[in-house]
């Protein structure tokens, strides 16, 4: 519903979000900017899960986080092409997100999230005990960033513009699932799984591929993140980036595709300046403030809300 | 019970020893009273954020509940950061308990036999409460049908409130009693709710039988499995748990959820 009634809404954000991307790099702190893009991505391949299915997935940090670790592994270890190792971080998540999806859709709601919650701590305390591998509590530091295809990626503002492509795709990719005929079951799902069920559509098969697309650019996301900033640090797997790429999507607008991109950028903005203002690292006080404001006031999102007439509002 | 999910619960747990802590360091109260003191007034205080907050979300789908309560761990624990600093504060076993009692055969530290006390007194108190008292029956009630409960003529409402309370009190005791054996500090809910999550989902929701059995059952594997093979003893809850989803979706002592 929202789609048909605000179709040209949305392709002007996107022109619009396209157009701040081209430019970001000039304005702010290149590193930054590909930490917005590579969040952007990430809370795009989150709203596929809780936006389009409304499966509330607490866990997501182990494929952002999965992907980021096993690209610097292989970074580190092998020596290859980045592109090499963005790749085998990718299908690290999509294997693992199979798995996970598998299991987690046994259970519905909020049990879904707790159990993704749980498995993906599993991973967390992996990557603290296996300290030859991923450097513990210190991170995987990556001392160069290497190529990428052959292309020298060590400068920031050209690896932002080959990240900057590499997000868009990602983000076309997802838009294109969500208006393809697997999308629009994903949706009748969230509607009314009874009936999607009685359809003769099989909902589990369904989320578990969902659930797989959304990890496997998640895991894009976290591997183009951590090289990025040249490490694989525990904050990548821990829940609380769960957390914050909820926080994100829900803040931006779900099932938009582009509320998400605005709400990743905004948040990433926000923790920036907060942690400039006296209250420092604890940005949580704030950023969790503006969340609950969200939840209880608007829970469309910033970009739900703008694309929704306002007659429609008051019912969720 | 309640279909609330409550993600602030360890942080009520963290805020539990923090009142022993500042109970201590500006009251001068002894660790006795705050065993009544500190879940009282932590137990009120979660009733205000059932109040204020919690209750305007009921209609909704119960995950934007679960996404409210995470806002508010966010805030709690970034402020108890900002005040007491990220590091932690140690706590002493008070005199009375410290020390070793012999069991006959084996020493074992005196206050670690009362902590084991008083949860297992907890536990069978809620026990008895939830399943075998006319309050309990009601709470039951609630949680099973609302509507019909609420068309009977009993306040759902206020009886959710309470029970959100009592549960937010019974997290703040389980921090009191263990402010004097870990440090106390702003992070030591986050530890424990992940935990807690797996054992109601192995335990199956809404069976308090289920969760204190899978609650004694897993400490004692993490246990064992501590001595059998160290490296494991942090995930082995979570291993248990993927095995059980597999085994019985539903957990161990639960009904398979209707609906979400």
């Amino acid at each position: 519903m929202i789609r048909t009634l605000g179709r040209d809404r949305v392709a002007a954000i996107g022109v619009v979000l396209l157009l701040i991307g081209l430019v970001l790099p000039k304005v702010i702190y290149p590193v930054v900017g590909i930490d917005l893009l590579c969040f952007a991505l990430f809370a795009v391949s989150f709203d596929l899960l809780f936006g389009y299915v409304g499966l509330l997935s607490f866990g997501q940090a182990l494929f952002w986080g999965g992907g980021g670790y096993v690209a610097a592994i292989v970074i580190a270890r092998g020596h290859v092409d980045v592109a090499i190792a963005i790749a085998v971080g990718v299908a690290y998540a999509v294997v693992a997100a199979a798995l996970v999806g598998m299991l987690a859709v046994r259970r519905a709601g909020i049990y879904f999230a707790m159990v993704t919650l749980a498995v993906a701590q599993i991973q967390y305390f992996l990557a603290v005990q296996f300290v030859d591998l991923t450097g513990g509590d210190n991170g995987l530091n990556l001392g160069a960033r290497g190529h990428l295809l052959g292309i020298p990626i060590e400068n920031d503002v050209v690896y932002y513009y080959i990240a900057f492509v590499l997000v868009v795709l990602g983000i076309w990719f997802a838009l294109r699932v969500t208006r393809s005929p697997f999308g629009s079951v994903l949706q009748a799902m969230r509607e009314n799984e009874p009936r999607a069920i009685a359809l003769g559509y099989r909902v589990n098969r369904y989320k578990v591929a969902v659930f797989t697309m959304a990890g496997g650019l998640a895991g894009f996301a976290g591997a183009l993140y951590a090289v990025g900033n040249h490490l694989a640090g525990l904050e990548m797997v821990d829940w609380h980036t769960s957390g914050a790429v909820v926080m994100m999507t829900v803040l931006g607008g779900i099932g938009t595709v582009v509320g998400p991109v605005v709400g990743a950028g905004l948040f990433q903005l926000l923790e920036y300046f907060v942690a400039k203002t006296p209250i420092g690292e604890e940005t949580n006080l704030v950023m969790g403030a503006i969340f609950a404001l969200c939840i209880l006031l608007f829970r469309r999102g910033i970009v739900g809300s703008f694309l929704t007439p306002r007659a429609k509002r008051a019912k969720v | 019970m309640l279909r609330v999910v409550n993600f602030a619960h360890g942080t009520m747990y963290m805020l539990g020893a923090f009142a022993t802590y500042y109970g201590a360091q500006f009251l001068h109260l002894p660790f006795f009273p705050m065993l009544i003191l500190a879940p009282l007034a932590v137990g009120l205080f979660g009733v205000l954020i059932e109040v204020v907050l919690l209750r305007r979300l009921y209609g909704l789908d119960p995950i934007y509940n679960l996404l409210l309560t995470f806002a508010i761990v966010l805030i709690l624990e970034d402020l108890m950061r900002l005040i007491a600093g990220p590091l932690g504060s140690p706590y002493a076993i008070p005199d009375a308990l410290s020390g070793a009692t012999n069991l006959g055969f084996v020493l074992y530290p005196t206050y670690k036999l009362f902590v084991i006390a008083v949860a297992l007194l907890v536990c069978v108190a809620t026990w008895y409460v939830i399943e075998r008292t006319a309050v309990g029956g009601r709470i039951r009630a609630a949680t099973e049908n609302p509507v019909i409960t609420r068309a009977l003529g009993i306040d759902v409402r206020r009886l959710i409130t309470v029970t959100f309370g009592f549960g937010v009190g019974v997290a703040a005791l389980a921090g009191v009693l263990a402010a004097p054996t870990t440090n106390v500090q702003p992070n030591m809910g986050d530890a424990i709710i992940i935990y807690t999550f797996a054992i109601v989902v192995i335990g199956g929701l809404g069976s308090i039988v289920g969760s204190i059995v899978a609650g004694f059952a897993l400490g004692l594997i993490q246990a064992i499995g501590v001595v059998v093979y160290p490296p494991i003893s942090t995930t082995l809850i979570f291993i248990m748990m993927v095995i059980v989803i597999v085994v019985r979706p539903a957990g161990l002592f639960g009904r398979v959820e209707t609906g979400h």
